[in-house]
C-alpha cells in the first residue's frame, strides 16, 4: 500500500486495493466505528486520564502526587473493601446461577406438553428489572410480608427471618434476575450439542453418569464459562439492588455504589473514575482467568465434536 | 443403569428398562412416574416460581391496598395509587420519554449497526479482528465503567441532563449488540442471492435495499426488540446522566424509592413498578412472538466462537 506508484501492476490502485479488501464499501463501518470510539474508546481513556488527575483535597490527605488516588482507593479500607464485597457476592451468585440452570435446562431439555409455557415463564422475570424486584422483595420477603407470615405461622421458624436490607437481599435479587438470564444459554447451548454422541455412548453402555461426566460436560463446558462471564459481568455491576434491598453502607457496599457516591454525590469526577477503572480491571481479571480455563477445556474436549 | 444395557441384546432397547412397566412401552415414550432428581429439579423450579409469584403479587397486592400492615391482606383495595402516582411523577411525561429514547435508540442502532455487521459478516479487510474486539468490548465492560468516565465527558461538554446525553449513552450497549446480534443473522443468508442481483447489474445500494431489506427484516425486528427490552430497562448507565426533565421510568422509580427522607410512600412507587413491569411485559411477549430466543443465542453463541 506504500508503494502505489509502482508500474509493475497494470491494475489500478483501487484494483489492488480492493483486491486486499479496501473499497468504498469499507466506509459502511465507518458510522459503527466512530459512535464506539468517540463514546466509548475517548471516554475510556479520558476516564484512565482523569485518575492521574487527583483533586486537591485527596491529594493532600493521601499524598503520592499522580497515583494520590490510587493510594486513596488502596490505602482506605471503606472503598478498598468493596473489591471483596463485590466479590463476595458476584461470585456465588454467578456460580449458583450457573449450576442451577444445568438440571433445569437438561429437564427442559426434552418434548413434553408446556414447555413453550414453562421456559416463557423461566424467562419472563429478566423483563422484571432490578427496581421491581427490590420493591417485590422489600413487601414479600420484609418483616412483615407473606414469605415471614408463613414461616412463622407454619411453626417454621420462631421470629421473622431477616432477608432484606443485607447480604441475603441483594444475592435473592441477582438470582431472580441472572437465573432466567443464564438457564435461556445454557438450555441454547444445550440444544446445540448433537443428541446422536449421546445416544451413541448409551448404546455402547454409558449410565447417565458417566454419560454427562464424558460427554455432555465437556462439550457444554465452553458454554458454561460463556454463561458464567456473563452472568458474572451482571451480578458484579450490581448497583440498584445493592441500595434498595441490600446494606449500601455496610455489607453489600459493592464498587459501584462507591463509584456512584463519588461521581454523584462527592463530585469528585477523578476519584470516580479511579473506582470505575479499578473495578473494570479486577473484572476483566476474573473474565481473563475463566477465558483461559475455557482455552485449556476447550482443546481438550471438543476435538472430536466435528 | 449401564448393566441393563449390557444385558439387553437388541439394540433397538438401548433405553434399558429401570423402571416397572417399562417394558410394556414403545421406545421413545417416557415413564409416567419421575425419579427423585427429575423430583427435585421440579421441587426447586415450583420454588423459584412460588418467591416469583410471591414478589410480583405482593407488588401488586400493594399497589391496590389502603392501610396494610402485617395482616395478609390490605383492608380495602383501591385505584387511587395509580392515579396519585400518575400525577405526582409525571407520568405522562416520563413514559413519553422512556418511548423517545427507547425509539431512538433503536433506529440509530439498527441503521448503524446493520451496515457493519454486513461488512463483519461478509467481507475480510485489515484489521477486522480489531475492530470486531472494538465491538465487543462494550458488552464485556459492566455498564458502569465505562459509564463514569463518559458521563463525566457528557457533563464537561453542557450536555448533562438532557434527553441527548440519555439517547448518546443508551447507544453505547446497543450498538454492538445490534452488530452480534446482525452479523450471524447476517452470515446465514446465501450470499449467491447478493451475486446474482450484481451480475444482474444492481448498485450496492439496490442490493440493500431490493435485497437484503427483505431478507433482513426478521432479524432486524428480534434485534429490535431485544435493544427496546435493554434500553427501557437500563438502569445505570441512564441514572448516571439523566435529570428530572430526562428521566427513565426505571430512574424515575428508583428516585422515588431512594428520595431523600425515605422516599415516597410505598404504595405510590409499587404502582408505578406495576406499570413498568406491565409495559415490559408486553414487550417481551411481542418479542417472543417474532423470535426464539434459544435460536438468537445459539447463533451469538456461534460468532463467539471464533
Amino acid at each position: 500500500m506504500s508503494t502505489p506508484r509502482a508500474a509493475r501492476s497494470t491494475a489500478s490502485l483501487r484494483h489492488r486495493l480492493a483486491e486486499r479488501g479496501i473499497d468504498l464499501s469499507l466506509l459502511m463501518l465507518v458510522p459503527a466505528v466512530v459512535l464506539t470510539t468517540a463514546l466509548f474508546i475517548y471516554p475510556f481513556s479520558y476516564g484512565i486520564g482523569l485518575t492521574f488527575q487527583p483533586n486537591p483535597g485527596i491529594q493532600e490527605q493521601w499524598g503520592g502526587g499522580v497515583l494520590a488516588n490510587y493510594r486513596a482507593f488502596f490505602g482506605d479500607a471503606f472503598l478498598f473493601d468493596s473489591i471483596w464485597i463485590t466479590m463476595r457476592l458476584a461470585l456465588p451468585a454467578a456460580l449458583f446461577n450457573v449450576l442451577a440452570s444445568i438440571p433445569v435446562a437438561f429437564k427442559l431439555r426434552h418434548r413434553f406438553r408446556g414447555k413453550k409455557l414453562l421456559t416463557t415463564l423461566l424467562v419472563l422475570p429478566i423483563t422484571l428489572g432490578t427496581v421491581l424486584t427490590a420493591q417485590g422483595l422489600q413487601i414479600f420477603a420484609g418483616r412483615q410480608g407473606w414469605l415471614n407470615n408463613v414461616l412463622v405461622g407454619g411453626g417454621l421458624v420462631d421470629e421473622p427471618l431477616k432477608l432484606v436490607n443485607n447480604y441475603w437481599g441483594v444475592m435473592f435479587s441477582l438470582i431472580i434476575s441472572g437465573f432466567p438470564f443464564a438457564f435461556l444459554l445454557i438450555s441454547s447451548y444445550l440444544s446445540g450439542i448433537d443428541p446422536s454422541i449421546d445416544a451413541a455412548a448409551r448404546t455402547m453402555g454409558a449410565g447417565w453418569f458417566e454419560r454427562f461426566r464424558r460427554i455432555t460436560l465437556p462439550l457444554l463446558a465452553p458454554g458454561l464459562a460463556t454463561t458464567f462471564i456473563l452472568t458474572f459481568v451482571l451480578a458484579f455491576s450490581v448497583f440498584p439492588s445493592a441500595r434498595l434491598v441490600g446494606d449500601a453502607m455496610g455489607e453489600t457496599r459493592v464498587m459501584a455504589l462507591m463509584a456512584y457516591r463519588a461521581f454523584g454525590e462527592q463530585n469528585d469526577y477523578p476519584m470516580a473514575s479511579t473506582v470505575a477503572i479499578i473495578m473494570g480491571v479486577v473484572e476483566l481479571l476474573v473474565v481473563a482467568v475463566v477465558l483461559l480455563w475455557r482455552s485449556f477445556l476447550y482443546k481438550g474436549s471438543t476435538g472430536g465434536k466435528g | 443403569m449401564a448393566t441393563d444395557t449390557l444385558t439387553s441384546t437388541p439394540p433397538r432397547a438401548a433405553r434399558p428398562p429401570v423402571r416397572k412397566g417399562a417394558a410394556s412401552r414403545p421406545p421413545g415414550q417416557r415413564a409416567l412416574v419421575a425419579s427423585p432428581t427429575t423430583w427435585f429439579v421440579w421441587f426447586a423450579v415450583a420454588v423459584f416460581f412460588v418467591l416469583l409469584l410471591g414478589i410480583l403479587t405482593s407488588v401488586v397486592v400493594d399497589s391496590l391496598g389502603k392501610s396494610w400492615f402485617g395482616s395478609w391482606l390490605p383492608e380495602v383495595f383501591t385505584f387511587s395509587w395509580y392515579a396519585a402516582a400518575w400525577e405526582r411523577f409525571g407520568m405522562a411525561h416520563v413514559i413519553g420519554v422512556t418511548l423517545l429514547v427507547a425509539v431512538s435508540v433503536i433506529v440509530v442502532s439498527v441503521l448503524v449497526g446493520v451496515p457493519a455487521a454486513y461488512m463483519l459478516a461478509r467481507r475480510s479487510f485489515p484489521f477486522k479482528r480489531t475492530i470486531s474486539l472494538l465491538f465487543l468490548l462494550p458488552v464485556l465492560m459492566p455498564p458502569i465503567t465505562y459509564g463514569i468516565p463518559l458521563a463525566t465527558v457528557m457533563y464537561n461538554m453542557g450536555l448533562g441532563r438532557t434527553l441527548l446525553a440519555v439517547i448518546l449513552v443508551n447507544l453505547v450497549p446497543s450498538v454492538p449488540f445490534v452488530i452480534m446480534t446482525m452479523t450471524p443473522f447476517i452470515e446465514q443468508i446465501n450470499p449467491s442471492i447478493e451475486n446474482a442481483a450484481r451480475m444482474s447489474g444492481a448498485t450496492m445500494r439496490t442490493v440493500f435495499t431490493r435485497i437484503l431489506a427483505p431478507l433482513l427484516v426478521p432479524g432486524i425486528l428480534a434485534a429490535a426488540v431485544l435493544v427496546l427490552v435493554r434500553t427501557v430497562g437500563m438502569f445505570e448507565l441512564t441514572f448516571l446522566v439523566s435529570g428530572p426533565q430526562s428521566d427513565t421510568l426505571v430512574v424515575a422509580i428508583y428516585r422515588a424509592m431512594t428520595a431523600a427522607g425515605g422516599g415516597e410512600s410505598r404504595p405510590l412507587i409499587s404502582s408505578m413498578a406495576v406499570v413498568y413491569t406491565v409495559t415490559m411485559m408486553i414487550i417481551l411477549v411481542i418479542a417472543l412472538r417474532f423470535i426464539s430466543p434459544t435460536q438468537l443465542v445459539a447463533r451469538v453463541k456461534e460468532s463467539r466462537e471464533d
